[in-house]
């Protein structure tokens, strides 16, 4: 197998479904002659040209509204907001319109569409292109959300996404767009919906998802060397959330770490805590801990922004903590 | 142009109109009964006083083109030709409305025909209108697709986001603006910062007039001629109709914010009357045809009331389905 970038794996993931599928198309800003503000689509407009890898205006309400209204009648978008941050100024069309429209129908419309965003923090962006929005997209049934955290799972997960058949929100990492993996090659996909147990275990399991995956890994590479046997679940999907195999593993370890680069509260930790309180109370041994952000804007000063991040260090203490709660 | 006159004048093609504005009149007032017996929920915005807008465009397009209506589009809806008793069953909530009782008067949608909605959000359908431009435009067809939206939208983000890209992209997109002079309560002075509405699309570079919203066979006319325009030429259009609403801006509101005689000097130039005028004038329908148009309408809007009334609730288990595909 190929050791191929996380960029990369999204850039063939595209290339594969655009030379399969004629519907499926690029639009967003600096998709095209500039190659992607974080190069995800690089060389795809010399590939296909202006009519598939479209160029916009600074539109993000636009863009998103043409996407989905191109996909009303057919066409198979792939929508690049530019960064997670300003898809705020395109909510209307995804939350209003998007989810919606075939609900709204009664199933007589199919929005077949891939919205992808670049977010999290980390780079020293400051706050306003530092927010992790999965679990706002999460919160709205008709929408279905992706966070990979790996270049396979990119390059699977995206693949899938494109050919779902609904508005698809795929939240990629930009701080491990340059991280490399195996990547299978050709036809390769990972079904949405779908955890992925990373890291089998049996003291401890610690659920998470995108970027912070690497984190997760790290400290339970570290937690072995203590005598910490920890299992990590990679979510991949935020929803539809594969809870069976959240909630299996709970069941045979009997605690429970949620770790997410999002702020913590009214998250996508809280809501995976209360699953477990009525799916697994009985097999808790502990309460549910959550490692995320701190409650703050992004500082941009980089000690402070690295302080307000979930760390190894945060993941190792919290597993050590619970760990010495059972 | 003569050709086109002359077949816009025929008199079957008039009929139908007159006959269409007249179903969406009754089936409106009708609705608006229904509503205040309970039979009707959540809001109501009626097309009363605007017929001619929906049914002179609507009916100057091909099978095969689309329409994105806003959310005073029950008459759009039944004037691209879906059958009155889907409509009104959908308002009713019943599963036998055309979007299964799950949409609701703000949200109808007939796709086979290409009617893409009822949209409830202000400006929202006009960047899903630039999309099916956009999808035209890709699979090289000679499409159309046209987007009503009310005179509050154009101080809306997506109005100006979906001109400059339709624009720039040359999508084949009829924009029609209803100026009804109203968004919701405030008149189109106390919120535009020009008042003269088609000037807000000068720098846009798109092809612009206006039409006498209240005449149907105007309406037909500019619509013949900018929807040949945009097939051929494959670029935007923006028409602004002239119109006004008689009701409230939707069943609850009294409409205080406008004087009783302002109301009667638009009704003096009701779009049915001046076409019945037009009918009799030109020997084309006498007063008893005329009248059996109204006995055959009123009719099949009973035909409709009582489709709906006997029509199922959704069951429960349609709560969940189509969601997700």
């Amino acid at each position: 197998m190929a050791q191929i970038t996380y960029r990369e794996a999204l850039n063939q993931a595209m290339r594969e479904e655009m030379l399969r599928d004629d519907n499926v198309y690029i639009i967003g800003e600096e998709v095209g002659e500039y190659g992607g503000a974080y190069k995800v689509t690089q060389g795809l407009f010399d590939e296909f040209g202006g009519k598939r890898v479209v160029d916009t205006p600074i539109s993000e309400e636009g863009i998103a509204g043409v996407g989905i209204g191109s996909a009303m009648v057919g066409l198979r978008p792939i929508i690049e907001m530019m960064t997670v941050n300003f898809s705020l100024l395109a909510i209307d069309q995804i939350v209003n319109h998007g989810s919606k429209l075939r609900y709204m129908s009664g199933g007589q419309l199919q929005i077949a569409a891939v919205i992808r965003a670049p977010q999290g923090a980390g780079l020293q962006l400051g706050a306003q292109h530092s927010n992790s929005l999965e679990s706002w997209y999460a919160h709205v049934p008709g929408l279905k959300v992706v966070c990979p955290g790996t270049p396979a799972d990119a390059k699977g997960l995206l693949k899938s996404s494109i050919r779902d058949g609904n508005l698809v929100i795929f939240l990629e990492n930009e701080a491990i767009y340059g991280s490399k993996g195996e990547v299978p090659e050709g036809e390769y996909l990972t079904p949405l919906g779908k955890a992925d147990i990373k890291r089998p275990g049996k003291d401890v399991t610690i659920i998470t998802y995108s970027r912070m995956l690497t984190l997760v890994m790290k400290a339970a590479e570290q937690l072995s060397g203590e005598g910490v046997d920890v299992e990590v679940v990679d979510l991949m999907t935020i929803r539809p959330m594969d809870t069976e195999t959240v909630v299996n593993s709970v069941k045979k370890t009997h605690k429970a770490i949620i770790v997410e680069e999002d702020w913590r509260s009214f998250g996508t930790g809280g809501e995976i805590a209360a699953i477990l309180q009525e799916r697994a109370f009985d097999y808790l041994d502990a309460p549910v801990m959550r490692v995320a952000s701190e409650e703050v804007p992004m500082p941009y000063s980089k000690p402070l922004e690295q302080l307000a991040l979930p760390q190894v260090d945060k993941i190792v203490s919290a597993a050590k903590q619970i760990v010495g709660d059972g | 142009m003569a050709i086109e006159q002359s077949k816009i004048f025929e008199k079957a093609d008039i009929l139908e109109m007159h006959r269409t504005m007249v179903l969406i009149r009754l089936f409106e007032e009708r609705a608006m009964e229904m509503y205040t017996k309970g039979k009707i929920g959540g809001f109501l915005h009626l097309y009363i006083g605007q017929e001619a807008v929906g049914v002179g465009f609507i009916s100057a397009l091909r099978e095969d083109d689309y329409v994105v209506g806003a959310y005073r589009e029950h008459g759009q809806c039944i004037a691209r030709g879906t059958d009155p008793k889907y409509v009104m069953a959908e308002l009713y909530g019943k599963s036998t409305g055309i979007s299964k009782g799950k949409g609701g008067s703000m949200h109808m949608f007939d796709v086979r025909r290409g009617f893409m909605g009822g949209h409830g959000i202000v400006g929202g359908g006009m960047p899903l209108a630039a999309g099916i431009g956009f999808a035209i435009k890709y699979r090289e067809t000679d499409q159309v697709c046209v987007c009503f939206f009310g005179d509050g939208a154009v101080n809306e983000g997506a109005f100006h986001e979906a001109m400059n890209m339709v624009s720039l992209w040359k999508l084949p997109v009829i924009y029609v603006l209803e100026n009804n002079f109203y968004g919701m309560g405030t008149a189109v002075y106390r919120a535009s910062s020009i008042p003269d509405l088609i000037r807000r699309v000068c720098s846009y570079d798109i092809e612009r007039e206006q039409v006498d919203g209240m005449d149907v066979l105007a309406v037909r006319k500019c619509a013949e001629r900018t929807i040949q325009r945009a097939r051929e030429d494959k670029e935007p259009r923006f028409v602004e109709a002239i119109t006004y609403r008689y009701k409230g801006h939707s069943i609850s509101d009294p409409g205080n914010y406008r004087t009783k005689e302002e109301i009667e000097e638009w009704r003096k130039r009701d779009p049915i009357t001046r076409i019945e005028n037009y009918l009799r004038e030109n020997g084309m329908a006498a007063d008893d045809e005329i009248k059996r148009v109204y006995d055959e309408v009123a009719a099949q809007i009973q035909g409709a009331v009582d489709f709906a009334e006997e029509s199922p609730f959704p069951p429960p288990e349609a709560l969940y389905e189509d969601v997700y595909a």
